[in-house]
C-alpha cells in the first residue's frame, strides 16, 4: 500500500468512494458499521452507526490484533489467517485482511449472522481492494501543500 | 509511513517510544495524557500484564494543532521493553515515522540501554530501514536518581548519531513534553523534506 515514499494520501473523493462501498456492505450484510483500517492502525474510511464508538482506538487495536494474529499464523506454518471473529453477547466483529496492509472490520449484532457477514465481505472485498490499489498506486504530484510547510510553521505549531 | 488525509485535512504520524524495560516509556505517555488538554487527546490504551508491565503496546492519539490548514495527529506507541517480547516490538515498530529512545540513566541499566538500542537498530534493519535515516530523539530518563551515569558518558555510548536529546524525570513530567516536541519537529520536518519542501 506504500507510495514511492512509503506514505499514504487520501482525497475526499477517495474517502467518498470507499465509504459508499462500506455503506453498501453494511446494507447487504445487515451490519451496524464497517471500517477500513491500515496496518498501522489508522482509520481510512467508515460507514454505518459509529455513535459512541472511539474509532481511533478501534483502529489501533484492530491493527494490533491482526499483526499478532498474522505472527501466530506464521508460527504454525500458515501465511495468514483469512478472518477473525470476535463474538460478544450482543455485538460481534468480523475482521479480515483485504490485501497487503488493508484491514476490513464489520460490526454487527443479532439482526445479522456470521455467515451472512462473511459471505457479503467476500463479495465486497475485491471491489474495495481494487479501489484501494488505485489510491495507493497513484502517481503523486499533489504533495505541494505539505512541501510548503516551513520550519517556522513547525516551530509555531509546537511552541504553543 | 505518514498518512495524509486530504479529505479530513489531517496529517497522521506514528511515533514509537522504544527502550529497555522499566525505563519509563509508559510513564511518558501517562504524563502526556495526564497533562494535555482533553480536547487534544484520545483514550490512552495500555495492553499490559496484571503487574502493569507492557505486554503488547500503549497507545495515545494526540492532536498537536494545525499547520497550513492540516490537523497534525500523532499516534504515540510504546513497545514492551522486556527482552523476550521482541516479536511485539517488531510489529509496533512497523510504519513508524519517528522514534523516541527512552534510556534509563541508572548505572546498572547501562547494559540494558545498549542492548535495547542494538535491538532497535536490528529491527529497523529487518524492515530495510536504518536509525541513520529515522527521525529520532534520545531521552535520558530518571535523572533525579542518585546513581546515574554522567550525561557525557551516556551521550558517548548511546547517541553516536548526535540526535536531539533531553534529560528527563518522567514520573514528575520533567522533559516529557520537550522530548515529544523535539520528536514531532523531526518527524514533520522529515515529512516536508520527503514531499520536496
Amino acid at each position: 500500500m506504500d507510495t514511492p515514499w512509503g506514505d499514504l494520501f487520501l482525497f475526499a473523493e477517495d474517502e467518498e468512494r470507499l465509504a459508499a462501498m462500506l455503506g453498501r456492505l453494511c446494507e447487504d450484510a445487515k451490519a451496524r458499521a464497517a471500517f477500513l483500517v491500515d496496518q498501522n492502525g489508522r482509520l481510512i474510511a467508515a460507514s454505518g452507526d459509529r455513535a459512541g464508538l472511539d474509532t481511533t482506538a478501534l483502529a489501533s487495536l484492530v491493527a494490533g490484533s491482526i499483526a499478532a494474529t498474522g505472527s501466530l499464523a506464521r508460527l504454525i506454518g500458515e501465511r495468514a489467517f483469512s478472518g477473525l471473529f470476535h463474538e460478544g453477547e450482543r455485538s460481534h466483529l468480523y475482521i479480515t485482511v483485504l490485501g497487503d496492509g488493508l484491514i476490513l472490520v464489520v460490526s454487527f449484532d443479532r439482526t445479522s449472522s456470521a455467515g451472512l457477514v462473511r459471505f457479503r465481505v467476500k463479495r465486497a472485498s475485491e471491489e474495495i481492494g481494487h479501489v484501494f490499489e488505485e489510491i495507493t498506486g497513484r502517481v503523486a504530484g499533489f504533495q505541494s501543500e505539505i512541501a510548503q510547510i516551513t520550519d517556522e510553521d513547525i516551530e509555531n505549531l509546537l511552541s504553543s | 509511513m505518514s498518512f495524509i488525509n486530504y479529505a479530513a485535512r489531517e496529517i497522521n504520524c506514528k511515533l514509537v517510544y522504544y527502550g529497555p524495560g522499566l525505563g519509563g516509556k509508559t510513564t511518558n505517555l501517562q504524563q502526556i495524557y495526564a497533562r494535555i488538554d482533553p480536547k487534544s487527546k484520545g483514550k490512552l490504551i495500555s495492553l499490559a500484564t496484571k503487574t502493569e508491565r507492557t505486554l503488547f503496546f500503549d497507545f495515545l492519539p494526540l492532536d498537536l494543532g494545525t499547520v497550513r490548514g492540516f490537523k497534525t495527529r500523532f499516534h504515540l506507541y510504546t513497545v514492551p521493553g522486556q527482552v523476550f517480547y521482541d516479536a511485539s516490538r517488531k510489529l509496533i515498530l512497523k510504519g513508524a515515522d519517528g522514534v523516541v529512545f527512552v534510556a534509563d540513566s541508572q548505572v546498572e541499566r547501562m547494559e540494558a540501554n545498549l542492548e535495547s538500542l542494538e535491538n532497535l537498530e536490528e529491527n529497523l534493519a529487518e524492515q530495510g530501514k536504518s536509525l541513520d535515516a529515522m527521525p529520532h530523539v534520545m531521552q535520558y530518563n530518571k535523572r533525579d536518581l542518585p546513581n546515574v551515569v554522567p550525561m557525557v558518558e551516556l551521550q558517548t555510548a548511546l547517541n553516536k548519531r548526535n540526535a536531539p536529546w533531553c534529560e528527563s524525570c518522567a514520573t514528575k513530567g520533567i522533559g516529557v513534553f520537550e522530548t515529544l516536541k523535539a520528536a514531532a519537529k523531526l518527524v514533520l520536518t522529515d515529512l516536508k523534506r520527503k514531499m520536496g519542501g
